[in-house]
C-alpha cells in the first residue's frame, strides 16, 4: 500500500516521515549521535518537535503528550536511555491514552559515543516490547508498526535502532496518506497513572499479562520472517546484521526477527529444528543467543571477541568459520582536533599551564584529552564532571585538591551540570571549587543543535534564554564571571589563576559563539529582527509539507 | 560492468577525505546518480567527530539487490581520496584490481575553485561507471547552489577527461 514514489533516505529520515505520516502530535529528546537527525527532520516536515534540556524531560513530555491521547515519540542516543530510564521503567507500569514511541540509537563500535552499551536490555528490564529495523524502509514501517502496538496493547515501545541504521541511505516506498493526529482528552484514571505502591503492584501484573499476550501474537506477526535457503546452515538474527548475514551467507535460511521482545519462541524453536546446524548473529551483547538457548532452544552464538565494536560481512564470514584468530587492525586514519580558530584552545592551554587536575565532560572539547592538551582527567557521562570535581576535591590531599577544575560545556551544564551546581554550593569542598563552563552558545558536537541557553528552539526560532550566570548566582555561587577566551589574550589565563587562588566557590563561564556558526547565527539575529512573514495563511498546512 | 545481472556482485565505492572537504557530498552525488540510473542504493556516512578535521569515510554500493550497507574489505572496485595521506589507512577496503583515484589526477591549476576538488575527482570515477554523464551533472546541478553549477560542471568534465586520456 505504499503510493509508488521512491526515496533515498536515511534511517533517521525515514522514522521522522513515519512519525509525520502516523500523525505524531509530539516529538521530544536531546540531541545525540546518532539519533540527531530524526526530530530535526520531524520539524522540518512540519511535526511539533522540541529539544528538551535532557532526555529524562523529554520522555516525561512525552509521556504527558501520550497520556493526554496523542500518538508522541521521543528519541535519544542509547546513553540518553540511561537518563530516561526513571520514567520508561514506570511508563511500562502506567500504560498509555495514546502511544508512545521511544527511539533507542545504540552506537556499536563507538563512532562518537563514550560507551557500547546494548539498549535492547532495556526491553527486558523495564518490560517493553522492542523493534529493531535493519534498513530505511524498516525505520518508516516499524516506527508505523510501533505506533500501532502502542495503541493496541497502551504500552510504550522501544524502536531500537544503530548507528548503520540511523546514519545509512537506503531506498523507501512510504505508505500513502497521512493519518489524522487523534483528538486528545483527557481522561482521569488514578488507578492506572498514579503509581503509589497500591496501584503499582496490580499494575506490574497487568503489565506482565501484556507482555504474555504480546509473546504470543508476536509468534505470527509479519515483523518477524524467514528468508528461505538450505537446511544446512540457519541464521537467526536482527537489526542490522541481517544485512551482513545475507550478505556473508547468501545461501543460508536466515530468521529475521523485527519484534525482539517479547521474543516469539515457538517460531524460533520452529525454525532452528527445521536446519541442521543454526547460529545467532548479532551485534553486542548476545541478547538473542543467551534467551534462545535459556528456552532450551540449541544455538550457536559468536565467539566473546565479536561482543566488541561493530559487525560487518567480513566478520560474520568469521563468524560463520568459527575464526577467532586475531582480526586485521585497520591502519589508523587522522584523529579529529579542536578547530583551529576555536576558542576552547585558550582554555585547554591554560588548563595545562596551571597543571590542573581536570573533571572533564562530554561534547567536542572531550578532544582537550588528546595531543597537543592533555589537560582533560576524565570523561564519563554527561553532567559528570561537577559530581567528580568535588568527589576529588573533598579526598585529594590539599596540594592536588586545590588544582582541581570541573570543566563542562553549555549543552551538557544544561542537560545534567545545574544538579551538580548545586551540590557544589550545598556540600562545599573545604578548598572551595572551580566550574568552568564552556559556552559556545550551541550543542556543537552533534551538528550545532539548540539549547535552552541560546534562547532559540529546536527550529532556530526565538525562545527563552536561559541566563547561565544568574542560573549560578541563584545557586549560591558568589564568584561568577564571564570572560571572553581570544588567543592572544591572558583574560582567561589569569581569571583561573584568580579563582583558584582564592578557594571560594567560582564558575568561569568563557563565552564565544563557535567558529562554525558564526554565518548561521548572522541569519538567525536578522530573522530576528525583520517582522515575520508568512507564506500560508495562519491554521492552514504548512504547503512544502503536504 | 554489468550491473543488470542479479548475480553480479555490486559496485563498490569507497569515499575518503578529511572533515570539511567534501566526503558526504560526493557520497550523496554518487548514490543520486546511481538510483537516477534505476539502480538500488545504499550509503553509509560516518558523521559526529567528521567536522573536527578528523577521517572521513563513506561507503555506496549500488547494483540490483543491496544488502550490507557498508563495503566490506577487500572488495571495493574504487577508492575515492580527496586526500593523499587518506589513501593508506583505507587501502585495505579495495579488491584486488580496485582503482584508487586521487587528487593528483587533477590538474590543480585548472580547477575552477580548490574546493570543487570533490567534484573533479567524481568527474575521474564517473569514466569508469555505468552511469550517464547528463544523470551526473543533473545530481551535481541539485547538490549546490545554482551559482556554483557551472563552475561545478567545468570541474567535473575537467576529471572525466583526465581519465579518458589515459584509457
Amino acid at each position: 500500500m505504499d503510493d509508488g514514489t521512491s526515496l533515498l533516505l536515511s534511517g533517521d529520515e525515514a522514522m521522522a516521515l513515519a512519525g509525520w505520516h502516523a500523525g505524531v502530535a509530539l516529538g521530544a529528546g536531546y540531541p545525540g549521535t546518532p539519533s540527531t537527525e530524526i526530530l530535526e527532520n520531524f520539524a522540518r516536515l512540519g511535526g511539533r518537535a522540541q529539544w528538551s534540556p535532557n532526555e529524562k524531560v523529554a520522555l516525561e513530555v512525552a509521556i504527558g503528550a501520550a497520556f493526554g491521547g496523542a500518538r508522541a515519540l521521543a528519541a535519544m542516543k542509547h546513553v540518553g536511555l540511561n537518563v530516561a530510564s526513571d520514567p520508561l521503567f514506570t511508563v511500562a507500569y502506567t500504560g498509555v491514552a495514546g502511544a508512545l514511541v521511544i527511539v533507542s540509537a545504540d552506537d556499536p563500535g563507538m563512532h562518537s559515543s563514550q560507551n557500547e552499551q546494548d539498549n535492547r536490555r532495556y526491553a527486558v528490564a523495564a518490560a517493553v516490547p522492542m523493534l529493531e529495523p535493519s534498513d530505511s524502509q524498516e525505520a518508516y514501517d516499524f516506527m508505523r508498526a510501533a505506533i500501532e502496538i502502542s495503541e493496541r496493547w497502551k504500552i510504550p515501545v522501544l524502536l531500537r535502532a544503530t548507528t548503520r541504521v540511523c546514519h545509512s541511505y537506503s531506498v523507501v516506498r512510504p505508505r500513502a496518506g497521512r493519518d489524522t493526529p487523534r483528538t486528545t482528552h483527557f481522561v482521569r484514571d488514578l488507578k492506572s497513572r498514579v503509581m503509589v505502591p497500591g496501584n503499582a503492584r496490580p499494575a506490574h501484573r497487568a503489565l506482565r499479562q501484556k507482555l504474555a499476550e504480546m509473546s504470543a501474537w508476536n509468534e505470527d506477526c509479519s515483523l518477524n520472517r524467514v528468508v528461505p535457503g538450505g537446511k544446512a546452515l540457519g541464521i537467526i538474527t536482527s537489526g542490522i546484521s541481517f544485512m551482513h548475514a545475507r550478505e556473508a551467507a547468501p545461501e543460508a535460511s536466515v530468521l529475521k526477527l523485527g519484534f525482539t521482545h517479547p521474543l516469539p519462541l515457538r517460531k524460533i524453536a520452529q525454525f532452528a529444528a527445521g536446519v541442521q546446524s543454526c547460529v545467532v548473529i548479532e551485534e553486542g551483547d548476545p541478547y538473542l543467543a543467551d534467551a534462545i538457548r535459556a528456552a532450551g532452544i540449541p544455538t550457536g552464538a559468536k565467539p566473546e571477541m565479536f561482543r566488541f565494536g561493530e559487525l560487518d560481512v567480513a566478520r560474520v564470514r568469521r563468524i560463520l568459520r568459527a575464526d577467532t584468530s586475531p582480526e586485521p587492525v585497520p591502519p589508523p586514519g587522522k584523529p579529529p582536533q579542536l578547530c583551529d580558530a576555536c576558542s576552547y584552545r585558550v582554555v585547554f592551554e591554560s588548563l595545562r599551564r596551571q597543571n590542573c587536575i581536570v573533571a572533564g565532560d562530554i561534547g567536542c572539547y572531550t578532544l582537550g584529552a588528546l595531543k597537543p592538551f592533555e589537560a582533560m582527567d576524565s570523561c564519563v557521562c554527561m553532567g559528570a564532571s561537577i559530581g567528580i570535581g568535588l568527589g576529588l576535591r573533598h579526598v585529594l590531599p590539599p596540594d592536588q585538591a586545590c588544582r582541581v577544575v570541573s570543566v563542562i560545556g553549555d549543552s551538557t551544564f544544561v542537560h545534567s551540570g545545574i544538579s551538580g551546581l548545586v551540590e557544589m554550593a550545598y556540600n562545599p569542598p573545604p578548598g572551595g571549587h572551580v566550574v568552568i563552563i564552556l559556552d559556545n552558545s550551541t550543542t556543537a558536537m552533534t551538528g550545532h543543535q539548540e539549547h535552552p541557553a541560546t534562547g532559540r528552539n529546536l527550529s532556530h526560532e526565538p525562545a527563552a534564554r536561559l541566563v547561565l550566570e544568574d542560573l549560578a548566582r541563584s545557586c549560591g555561587i558568589r564568584r561568577v564571571q564571564v570572560i571572553e577566551p581570544r588567543s592572544g589574550s591572558d583574560a582567561f589565563d589569569h581569571a583561573l589563576a584568580e579563582a583558584l587562588k582564592s578557594r571560594q566557590l567560582a564558575v568561569l563561564i568563557a563565552r564565544r559563539p563557535c567558529v562554525l556558526i558564526a554565518r548561521q547565527l548572522k541569519e538567525y539575529e536578522q530573522r530576528e529582527s525583520e517582522p515575520p512573514r508568512q507564506c500560508h495563511e495562519p491554521g492552514e498546512p504548512c504547503p512544502a509539507a503536504v | 560492468m554489468n550491473l543488470e545481472n542479479p548475480a553480479r556482485p555490486p559496485c563498490n565505492i569507497v569515499v575518503a577525505g578529511l572533515g570539511g572537504q567534501g566526503v558526504l557530498t560526493a557520497t550523496d552525488i554518487i548514490a543520486e546518480v546511481a538510483l537516477l540510473a534505476g539502480f538500488d542504493v545504499k550509503k553509509s556516512a560516518i558523521k559526529g567527530m567528521s567536522q573536527r578535521g578528523g577521517s572521513v569515510a563513506c561507503d555506496v554500493r549500488f547494483g540490483s539487490h543491496i544488502l550490507s550497507p557498508m563495503v566490506p574489505a577487500g572488495e571495493a572496485d574504487f577508492l575515492l581520496a580527496l586526500e593523499p595521506a587518506q589513501i593508506e589507512p583505507n587501502r585495505h577496503f579495495l579488491r584486488p584490481g580496485g582503482l584508487t583515484i586521487e587528487p593528483s589526477v587533477i590538474d590543480a591549476d585548472k580547477l575552477p575553485q580548490k574546493k570543487m576538488l570533490n567534484v573533479a575527482l567524481l568527474g575521474a570515477l564517473s569514466a569508469h561507471l555505468p552511469l550517464a554523464e547528463p544523470a551526473w551533472l543533473e545530481a551535481i546541478a541539485s547538490a549546490f547552489a545554482p551559482k556554483f553549477f557551472e563552475a561545478n560542471r567545468q570541474a567535473f568534465l575537467l576529471g572525466r577527461a583526465s581519465q579518458n586520456k589515459n584509457d
